[in-house]
């Protein structure tokens, strides 16, 4: 029982964040070393598992935070894309400094997308970010120079000449190809990671407080003095960059873009959503369990085509009906189990 | 100068189409403010239920849309009951996404069963004909049938809505869903039967879709999203509001492509964002929400 004389604070932390510290970094270490001993196919996996991971991880930030329920990121997906293509074909610039800049570009871009979406809310909001995606879209489709409608390819020299590309194959006398696929691995493990560390420290600042008490309720949080439309647009914007750096290092992987794959609502979003939604939306744990059943399932399950994609549809359908938490929601609830702990709890000091 | 009004009246009759488009899912957005990302893949289907009926029974597209009618109907309404009732709540994330796994098994089930070829409905010599108008002007017989379809489906879902007992229900439930239901009224039934009465809805823009044009399982996601913007345009909770955004969508994609045929879609967009920072609640607002 408290009494009046003892001191309540409310902290971050529990009892498993030492544990979990210790078991990412092992971790973080093996992924690291990995492409020096694995084969070159579960390199390029994993280069699929990071990109969607970190994908999933903005969607969450969005959705699962700021409330911004969005159906249009393939835009930002498809702009980082075409940025990377424009900065190193066109401008010339080193392929890994372009990733960079295509995020800026694509943040820069969210701010007169969002004057315009934010007049939108809740799931009309979700079907105009819709739109915005198809209006870049059908935007880019007019840039003759990359391509028009049909797309186009990003030349060899322009796809072997990353930056440390030498050093790699010269370090683990790698043919030019193979060490391409560490660099990009590495950059899509940084992007990933990084993800996932920054939206951790997001959550568990003032402003992580702040969009947990947006995504409960509005005028509660604006009564208590959060300005819930900066902070809605400052996840927007971020995100939007996150997701279009991510867009970039996907077409650089790729090394072909078109307008049609490039802003492809199916993959860069509904998939996404589906991994988010089997994991467990607003939490961190979940899209990290989502990108791994959801990655498994594409491995034995999408040559089957349409019915694949029938199965997929069928999934979210009744993972909203019957566990809307997802699967990392329904083992939290059995064991109070965290590996990421960003809700306070009261603290009593004696 | 010819050429111009030409596109006009052209733009105007395809607003037409997607009024048709939109008036279902305008309905739905006032009775239960459920948004259906499936909306669009629902006239797909249903245009291949016109399009099967046709052909199996050797039927005149018409008639086949008015057998159609009723199986669309109880199809809504069993897919009102059974799924999209138990999305509905305060959290907007689970109709979404049920609405967007429809979406998904729509349009693969529709590949898997008729494959990705583009299909038509025969209408035969009223595919061709058309009225002059004096000057060189001429409208197509087609594209004038859709535009008065549209206008008589508002009208009569007007009529609907504020001439009919189940049409209060609808108003109740819409304006207040727990004080309709003190008053007797089964939320669940209504919202279904408002499925049923947007699907019969569908079924007209259908039955226009599979006319005037080729379709195909793939096209489903254009049409909600035009559906979409003519819905905001209007106003929510508007059905005459609905009309004039299917117009306005129709006009601007006309002249549009009247410029390039490239910008068909785009201007379409642009038309649909310039309302949107113009008059966010659109041009006739009646709901607020």
């Amino acid at each position: 029982m408290y009494t009046s004389a003892q001191s309540v604070r409310a902290a971050v932390g529990g009892r498993f964040t030492r544990h979990t510290a210790f078991a990412g970094a092992a971790l973080l270490l093996l992924l690291v070393a990995l492409p020096t001993f694995a084969s070159r196919a579960l390199v390029q996996d994993l280069i699929f598992v990071f990109y969607m991971l970190a994908l999933a991880q903005y969607w969450n930030l969005l959705a699962g935070y700021a409330g911004l329920i969005s159906v249009g990121q393939q835009a930002f997906v498809g702009l980082g894309g075409y940025m990377l293509f424009a900065l190193t074909v066109i401008v010339g610039l080193d392929p890994l400094l372009a990733i960079a800049l295509a995020g800026v570009i694509a943040g820069l871009l969210a701010l007169p997308t969002a004057f315009v979406v934010f007049r939108l809310r809740g799931a009309y909001f979700a079907i105009g970010t819709w739109v915005v995606a198809e209006v870049y879209r059908l935007v880019l489709a007019q840039w003759k120079q990359l391509g028009g409608g049909t797309g186009t390819s990003l030349p060899p020299d322009i796809t072997n000449s990353v930056a440390g590309i030498e050093g790699v194959k010269a370090l683990f006398d790698a043919r030019t190809s193979a060490a391409r696929d560490m660099i990009l691995y590495w950059t899509a493990l940084v992007l990933a990671a990084g993800t996932i560390i920054a939206v951790y420290l997001i959550l568990r600042s003032r402003h992580g407080l702040a969009l947990a008490a947006i995504r409960d309720s509005e005028p509660a949080a604006a009564s208590a003095g959060v300005d819930n439309f900066r902070a809605k647009l400052s996840v927007y914007v971020a995100t939007a960059a996150g997701t279009g750096m991510v867009g970039a290092l996907i077409y650089l992987q790729k090394a072909r873009i078109s307008p049609d794959s490039a802003f492809a609502v199916l993959d860069w979003t509904a998939y996404v959503i589906l991994i988010v939604v089997i994991g467990g939306i607003g939490t961190i744990e979940g899209p990290i369990i989502g990108v791994l059943v959801f990655t498994l399932m594409q491995y034995y399950l999408a040559g089957y085509g349409t019915w694949y994609l029938i199965l997929l549809g069928a999934l979210a359908i009744l993972i909203m009906l019957f566990a809307p938490k997802g699967i990392w929601g329904y083992v939290s609830e059995r064991t109070n189990l965290v590996l990421f702990p960003i809700r306070r709890r009261l603290i009593a000091s004696e | 100068m010819t050429v111009w009004l030409d596109t006009l009246l052209q733009g105007i009759m395809l607003g037409g189409l997607y009024a048709l488009f939109a008036a279902g899912l305008s309905l739905i957005f006032g009775i239960m403010r459920l948004v259906n990302l499936a909306h669009g893949d629902l006239i797909v289907l249903a245009a291949f239920v016109v399009l099967v009926v046709t052909s199996a029974l050797g039927l005149d597209p018409f008639l086949a849309a008015l057998l159609s009618a009723p199986i669309l109907f109880a199809f809504g309404y069993a897919l009102q009951y059974l799924l999209l009732n138990r999305t509905l709540g305060r959290d907007i994330l689970p109709p979404l996404l049920v609405t967007f796994g429809l979406s998904i098994i729509v349009q693969n089930g529709l590949l898997e069963a008729f494959s990705a070829d583009s299909r038509r409905i025969g209408a035969g010599a009223l595919e061709t004909q058309s009225l002059p108008l004096g000057g060189g002007l001429a409208v197509g017989v087609m594209p004038l049938l859709t535009l008065a379809s549209a206008v008589l489906a508002i009208l009569a879902l007007n009529f609907l809505f504020y001439r009919t007992s189940i049409g209060r229900a609808f108003r109740a439930t819409s304006d207040d869903p727990e004080t309709a239901q003190l008053m007797g009224i089964d939320n669940r039934r209504i919202f279904a039967l408002a499925m049923g009465v947007a699907m019969t809805v569908v079924t007209v823009a259908a039955l226009y879709l599979g006319m005037r044009a080729n379709f195909d399982p793939t096209i489903g996601p254009a049409r909600l999203i035009y559906a979409f913007e003519a819905v905001i345009i209007g106003g929510l909770g508007s059905l005459w509001g609905t009309l004039a955004g299917g117009i306005i969508i129709g006009l601007a994609q006309a002249i549009g492509a009247r410029i390039d045929p490239e910008w068909q879609i785009l201007a379409g967009h642009v038309a649909f964002l310039v309302v949107l920072v113009l008059k966010p609640r659109g041009l006739f607002p009646r709901a607020v929400d």
